[in-house]
């Protein structure tokens, strides 16, 4: 059995588990990870990259549709598109595995030893990874547990078949016909747009009365606007039960109670994520847990000495840059750097059509906190480039302090607003003000204007409505 | 556009010059006609400046702390139209700056045939200071400097430089539980060098803490940067306060009273159960328009009383002529603390007043002095004072004579005592007058008469209504 020690063992190569090891051999400590798939875990594989690949892949399709249609005001006409789902993959597959290598090539730069196998703990130094050449033994003066989460799964509708996980969903071999999707979070809607605007006829089951339920109503109007629009069902307060005897169909309660089979060639089952806490050995080294998740504190240490933990298995919100950020930090502290969690804010975009984005806290956060605010809200309908982007549906919408205008929150919904959230975070964690944001000059004509917009109206005279 | 120079107007009778005491613009603002500029202090009155025109502040000509004047510019303000300065200039001065505590609506030009050259002369060569634009970026009190450097070898000799900035008035606390506003850069300064921003008040916008404040703190020494560790700590801060204004009028005066006049302080206990009784039934029967009495308008009137008989105690002594001015008047100042410090308004002729004319008197003053708004004539000119500091008086206190006075008499707190009737102890509202004298001209003597006599008719109080 091969040994082999070194400072810092990190397990998981997803976003959080690279970008920590990445920085630790940058700061020149002896650092090792362990993973059993590919690196870039969940996010560049089954997760954020390839969804984004489909989601672009389908409207462009979806654009080309429109023009077939002849009733772009645009005037482009062009004959019926076809779509080659098949290389459509391929050209997805392509960019995950790019990824895959820049992440390696990244990896090696640093000095960063890479252990592909299937970690578990034997005590808390300790760990024996199962590599296609053998068992490989690895001892660490500090660990860091980085092996993300999993698609939950429900007990009435088991993966397998024709039930789905957000894995399959993104490697189809063709568009089905009929898709259920249940769950009407951000994944379910992202790839049930994708599908729908790529021919699926798509139906959204959700057991709350709405979809995105953590975002607020505003916000979401427009995605649901936008999914009626594209022919996507949207069943409210429904409950999945289960698959016909057939497997052809969804069983669903509807909101009033009755019986109803919706027809699908797939069920696509995104109801959240858990952490992975089983299969690496966590019974071996007992950590304290904070619910499903590992108990950490503000410098993403656990209750056992020498080991960390990061990412999605240490909570919400589960988010690929809030592990980098944790990864990086994580690092910096085992290099002898003093850190700790400060940040102020962790944006979440959602991709749907249009897309949404919240930084900090929303008006109803803001309120349930006790937290006297002013807010303000700029339409993209009175925004010059969103009008030359045929995007003209949604806003952005600033939450500031009464007292002193200090900006808690931005959100925001219309096409490609995700660009934005750079500067809603920016904003937030420099502790601007909204006389900051209304005193930057943002460039014309852009969606950005919006923001500088949303904050004059806050303080009560924006110039464009 | 042209220029509107405001000079500093007739403050009040008799006065040369003023102090400024308060800039309420800089340079480069824009004001409104009847906005304040500046308030100014005489001897006694704090007069505030409007502008008399919109316009934008050019210049300011004075500092805080500064006397100025009567009639020198100390504002030139950019104007719409010709304002009041032209090229070569023998325009007619049309000051309008007027005093705006009394007088608001009753401008009092400058008659001053000089003024318009005056004027000219100080549009055509302004001589801003240079620091005018630094002094006036930053608030006028408090400025903090920073104390030796004693924080250089606290990492064991490898400190680097540490910048040495004159701190900032810090910004207001966080409260308790919200997070420290930083940017990133910053957070990761202090953590870096193990400071926890939760200790230090930010000076930027909504209390943001900056760079600066960083510096500072880092300024001040590792006794500071200790705090964090809970316990107590040194604080070696050294705040350098500037005396001015009110504060610099009441150091002066002190210092003549304790240094020319050799005070001599007799205390005597009063019962005042019985004028508590009457006071109290007074209140109870009083008629709606009339003030609620205190022991104070009792006491005025006793003291009235009182100077009929001995009127040497109600003199002002010019010990430089050697001449004492006996006045016939009773006018009494009553010492009182308002958010600016100690004034003394003056209730003219207490021989005049009845007993609810003194309670009103006292009251209207009162009320303006706390307000800042006293004028100069109602905080000047009295013959003799009382000082008493309310249910704050203590037992006995060592009042200061208010110069050229040569007495003062100071009320010290009533409270219940046991007193001896021969018989028994019984419970007696008691209550001690501590009272200075000028020995120069009073003798112990005629000071302990004074003062038993006010004993006297305070005791029973009926004899201060008969004659």
């Amino acid at each position: 059995m091969k040994e082999i020690s070194c400072k810092l063992l990190v397990i998981g190569a997803g976003p959080g588990g690279y970008v920590c090891a990445i920085r630790a051999g940058q700061l020149g400590l002896d650092t090792v990870i362990v993973e059993a798939g590919k690196p870039g875990g969940t996010c560049l594989n089954v997760g954020c990259i390839p969804s984004k690949a489909l989601i672009h892949a389908a409207e462009e399709f979806e654009k080309a549709l429109h023009a077939a249609s002849g009733n772009s005001p645009l005037g482009i006409s062009a004959a019926k598109p076809a779509l080659d789902f098949g290389k459509t993959i391929g050209w997805k597959d392509g960019i995950v595995s790019r990824l895959n290598s820049g992440v390696a090539g990244l990896l090696k730069k640093a000095r960063v030893k890479y252990v592909q196998g299937w970690a578990t703990f034997r005590d808390g130094k300790t760990v024996t990874v199962e590599t296609e050449t053998g068992e490989q033994i690895i001892k660490a003066e500090t660990v860091v547990i980085a092996t993300g989460s999993a698609p939950v799964e429900l007990p009435f509708l088991p993966f397998g078949g024709p039930v789905i996980s957000s894995t399959e969903a993104l490697s189809m071999s063709s568009v089905p016909e009929r898709l259920a999707v249940v769950g009407g979070g951000y994944i379910g809607l992202e790839l049930g747009t994708a599908f729908a605007k790529m021919g699926a006829k798509v139906t959204v089951v959700e057991a709350l009365p709405r979809i995105l339920a953590q975002y607020d109503a505003e916000l979401t109007r427009p995605v649901a606007k936008r999914l009626a629009a594209l022919g996507v069902e949207v069943l409210t307060g429904a409950k999945a039960k289960g698959l016909s005897k057939k497997g052809d169909a969804l069983l669903v309660e509807t909101a009033d109670g009755t019986e109803k089979k919706i027809a699908a060639d797939h069920v696509l089952v995104t109801v959240g994520r858990k952490p992975v806490t089983e299969g690496w050995g966590l019974d071996q080294i007992d950590l304290d847990m904070a619910g499903k998740f590992i108990r950490i504190d503000d410098q993403c240490r656990t209750s056992m000495r020498g080991v960390y933990a990061i990412g999605d298995v240490t909570g919400e919100p589960m988010l690929a840059h809030r592990a980098m950020a944790q990864g990086e930090m994580v690092a910096e502290i085992v290099a002898g750097h003093k850190r700790s969690w400060d940040k102020r804010a962790i944006p979440a975009v959602c991709f749907t059509d249009p897309e949404i984005v919240s930084v900090g806290v929303s008006p109803e956060e803001a309120k349930a906190r006790n937290i006297e605010i002013k807010t303000g809200l700029f339409p993209f309908a009175a925004n010059g480039r969103a009008m030359t982007l045929q995007g003209e549906d949604g806003f952005v919408r600033v939450v500031a302090r009464a007292d002193n205008h200090l900006v808690l929150g931005v959100q925001a919904v219309g096409t490609g607003v995700s660009e934005l959230s750079a500067a809603f975070s920016l904003g937030i964690e420099m502790g601007a003000r909204l006389e900051d944001i209304a005193g930057t000059i943002h460039a014309h004509p852009t969606q950005s204007e919006a923001f500088a917009e949303a904050a004059l109206k806050t303080l009560g005279h924006a110039l464009h409505i | 556009m042209g220029e509107h120079v405001i000079k500093l107007p007739d403050v009040g009778e008799g006065v040369a010059e003023a102090e400024l005491v308060e800039w309420h613009v800089k340079v480069g603002d824009l004001v409104r006609e009847d906005q304040m500029l500046a308030a100014v202090m005489t001897d006694k009155a704090t007069v505030e400046i409007p502008a008399p025109v919109d316009g934008e502040v050019l210049w300011l000509g004075a500092e805080i702390g500064d006397t100025v004047a009567i009639g020198s510019a100390i504002v030139r303000l950019k104007v719409a139209g010709d304002g009041n300065v032209q090229e070569g200039d023998a325009a007619p001065a049309r000051a309008e700056a007027k005093p705006a505590d009394n007088a608001k609506d009753t401008p009092t030009p400058n008659p001053s045939p000089q003024g318009g050259g005056e004027q000219a002369a100080a549009a055509s060569t302004p001589t801003p200071r240079k620091s005018q634009s630094v002094e006036n970026d930053t608030p006028p009190v408090a400025t903090t400097s920073p104390s030796p450097l004693r924080g250089g070898d606290r990492g064991g000799g490898s400190a680097a430089p540490i910048p040495h900035k004159v701190a900032r008035p810090a910004g207001a606390p966080r409260p308790e539980g919200e997070k420290p506003l930083a940017s990133p850069a910053v957070r990761l300064r202090a953590k870096e060098s193990g400071i926890d921003l939760r200790q230090i008040a930010g000076s930027g916008p909504a209390g943001r803490i900056t760079h600066e404040d960083l510096d500072g703190f880092f300024a001040h020494g590792p006794q500071a940067a200790s705090v964090s560790a809970g316990g107590l700590a040194r604080n070696d801060a050294v705040e350098e306060i500037k005396v001015v204004g009110l504060r610099r009028k009441i150091a002066e005066k002190m210092r003549i009273a304790k240094s020319r006049i050799p005070h001599i302080t007799y205390v005597e206990e009063v019962d005042v159960t019985a004028l508590e009784d009457l006071r109290t039934a007074l209140n109870k029967e009083k008629r709606a328009d009339r003030p609620k009495l205190t022991l104070l308008p009792f006491l005025m009137r006793a003291m009235v009383k009182a100077i009929a008989e001995q009127p040497q105690l109600n003199s002002l002594f010019d010990d430089e002529a050697g001449v004492i001015h006996q006045h016939g008047g009773v006018h009494i100042g009553i010492a009182a603390q308002t958010p600016a410090g100690l004034v003394v308004p003056v209730v003219h002729h207490a021989e005049a007043l009845d007993l609810w004319g003194c309670a009103t008197e006292v009251n209207r003053l009162a009320e303006a002095a706390k307000a800042g708004l006293a004028t100069r004539e109602e905080l000047s000119g009295s013959t003799i004072t009382i000082t008493s500091l309310g249910a704050m008086g203590g037992v006995v206190t060592t009042p200061v004579i208010n110069h050229p006075e040569v007495a003062i008499v100071g009320v010290n707190k009533m409270m219940v005592r046991p007193v001896w009737d021969s018989t028994q102890f019984i419970p007696r509202k008691m209550m001690n007058l501590s009272s200075s004298f000028d020995h120069r001209v009073i003798d112990g003597w005629d000071a302990a008469v004074f003062v038993q006599r006010i004993k006297a008719l305070m005791e029973t109080p009926a004899l201060i209504f008969v004659d």
